[in-house]
């Protein structure tokens, strides 16, 4: 019982993952009324819980070489801490990432328990912050070039750009969840992995190891996220983030979800390992930063027009800032559970 | 339960099919006035069914239309749009009723010397009117032409007005015609038939804005 109260912080950072990240798979097309609210739910929750059990173990590898956080309760605090960040930044609207403040929160705890942080996966994963918004944007170009030549020179009538608008956002809806799971799950449950608090299962013909397990209940954390509050986050997005066509937005929810499965994908890897080509690092990237670099690439596809450029210098501040909070905030905390609490943060 | 191919599909037709009515009804009111102005009235009272049969086929499509475009929520970004476009061109179906009606109540006296003129504004007004109804195909299935139908039906929507404008200066500077009332009568005539044009140029402006909201 002790066990899964501590790791209802994790569970915690799942709802929220679920309540924001999710929406921005399906934001334009629920408020479009392209896709109905339960369908994307639906599909998200199936897609989000299938990425992050069978897929999810890369990323968490990564950030478990950032900072192996031994201890149970340790591994409670760091999560709680990267909870409370996403948590106050929303509140104060600054841009946020869960990505980026599990990250502070790791760093946190490696300066706590004096363990030296590998740099060199911490300057990997800065550099995918950086590179995948760019990548997301030219992902964007390519794909809105294609579907702009489609549109203007194959004469297809608007009731079937329509239809193949509808699959497409769902088709697109259910990578970019499979995406996220095993992209963001290590965010919600990585920090787990190393405690060992749950046994593995068998589900009919398929067996579940107790990371997967962990990753199960982090994947249905996610989904009642989806359920109970990303309904108003997507008509958020949809209304006033990004007002862009479906077809548009099928794009944007394209982009972001390839760059979110390339920096997760072992397949992947192993596929450019076979081929002799440089490896892609599978890190844990933010999926909302990769969908604004995607409508930042439609932008500039469109021809620099209505480019916010405020945007990049918010997510700029993101990768300073959340980290930074989350950092000193699990500090904070870890030192409140090991000298008040009497529980033992590291070992 | 139609899957959203068919109702896809079934609304696609309904569209086709409509378009197809409107141009028949400006292909009846192109006859039934050539008839009127060549004299031959007994003809022209014979066929003047037509276009009212046209009229209520169109009205009942355009009633289909309507449910099914809000009922099986498609195209949800651009429905409003095609509502307005559908609507709005079917007030030139009921225009061709109309003014067909009045040439069979009211019996305007057109006279030789301008029957040619009207034959012609007739058939310009009406020009702009089946140039607008090639463009809203266009928005549906090759949207980046719309503008060349649009720049069309300006074109002749000005041919119309200066036939109109040649018809009345005809007219009340003949001495053919010494009542003023009939002058007045003719005017009015020719403004009917001229509304055509204008009428299209109107909805060529609202599918005009919608091309552009249609891009992606």
């Amino acid at each position: 019982m002790t066990s899964f109260l501590f790791i209802s912080s994790g569970l915690f950072l799942g709802w929220s993952l679920g309540a924001n990240d999710a929406a921005n798979l399906f934001g334009t097309a629920v408020s479009t009324k392209m896709v109905k609210f339960t369908t994307a739910a639906v599909i998200i929750s199936i897609f989000v819980t299938i990425g992050a059990v069978f897929g999810g173990t890369g990323t968490t590898e990564t950030l478990g070489a950032l900072g192996s956080v031994n201890a149970l309760a340790g591994a409670f605090v760091v999560a709680l801490a990267a909870g409370v960040t996403v948590y106050l930044m929303t509140c104060y609207e600054l841009p946020v990432s869960t990505t980026q403040s599990i990250v502070g929160a790791i760093i946190g705890w490696n300066l706590f328990s004096g363990r030296p942080t590998q740099l060199d996966v911490l300057y990997k994963i800065l550099g995918t912050w950086v590179f995948s918004p760019i990548l997301s944007a030219l992902f964007a170009i390519v794909f809105f070039k294609i579907a702009e030549y489609i549109v203007k020179n194959c004469r297809i009538h608007l009731f079937k750009i329509d239809m193949f608008t509808r699959i497409g956002l769902i088709l697109v809806g259910a990578f970019g969840a499979y995406s996220l799971g095993a992209n963001n799950i290590a965010n919600v449950m990585g920090v787990f992995t190393k405690t060992s608090i749950l046994a593995s299962l068998q589900i009919g013909f398929i067996t579940l190891s107790n990371t997967q397990v962990l990753f199960l209940l982090g994947g249905l954390a996610i989904s009642v996220g989806v359920f109970t509050y990303s309904k108003r986050v997507m008509s958020t997005v949809g209304r006033n983030i990004f007002k862009i066509s479906p077809v548009a937005s099928l794009v944007v929810v394209l982009s972001s979800s390839v760059v979110l499965f390339i920096f997760a994908s072992e397949g992947l890897e192993s596929i450019l390992l076979n081929l002799g080509l440089p490896t892609i690092p599978l890190v844990p990237v933010s999926g909302s930063q990769a969908v604004v670099g995607a409508v930042i690439g439609i932008g500039l596809a469109k021809g620099g027009r209505n480019v916010n450029y405020k945007l990049l210098g918010k997510i700029g501040l993101g990768w300073v800032l959340t980290p930074l909070f989350a950092l000193i905030i699990s500090y904070i905390v870890l030192f409140f559970m090991q000298n008040v609490f009497m529980h033992q943060v590291y070992f | 339960m139609k899957s959203i191919f068919g109702k896809s599909k079934e609304l696609e037709k309904n569209i086709e099919e409509y378009l197809d009515i409107v141009e028949e009804a400006l292909l009846i009111f192109e006859r039934d006035i050539n008839r009127y102005l060549e004299g031959q009235y007994d003809l022209f009272e014979e066929n003047l069914d037509d276009i009212l049969t046209v009229e209520n086929n169109a009205d009942d499509i355009l009633k289909e239309i309507k449910y099914k475009l809000y009922t099986y929520m498609l195209i949800p970004e651009a429905r409003g749009d095609v509502l307005n476009i559908i609507e709005s061109l079917d007030n030139e179906v009921d225009l061709c009723k109309k003014v067909l009606m009045q040439f069979s109540i009211e019996k305007p006296e057109i006279k030789d010397f301008i029957v040619s003129d009207f034959k012609e504004l007739t058939k310009q007004s009406l020009k702009s009117a089946e140039q607008l109804v090639r463009g809203i195909r266009t928005y549906f299935e090759e949207i980046s032409m719309v503008n060349e139908y649009v720049n069309k039906v300006h074109f002749y929507e000005h041919e119309a007005d200066k036939l109109e404008e040649r018809i009345k200066r005809k007219v009340f500077s003949t001495d053919h015609i010494n009542d003023l009332c009939k002058k007045v009568h003719i005017r009015h005539f020719s403004e009917r038939l001229a509304y055509f044009s204008d009428l299209a140029e109107e909805i060529s402006e609202i599918l005009s804005v919608a091309s552009i909201k249609r891009s992606i």
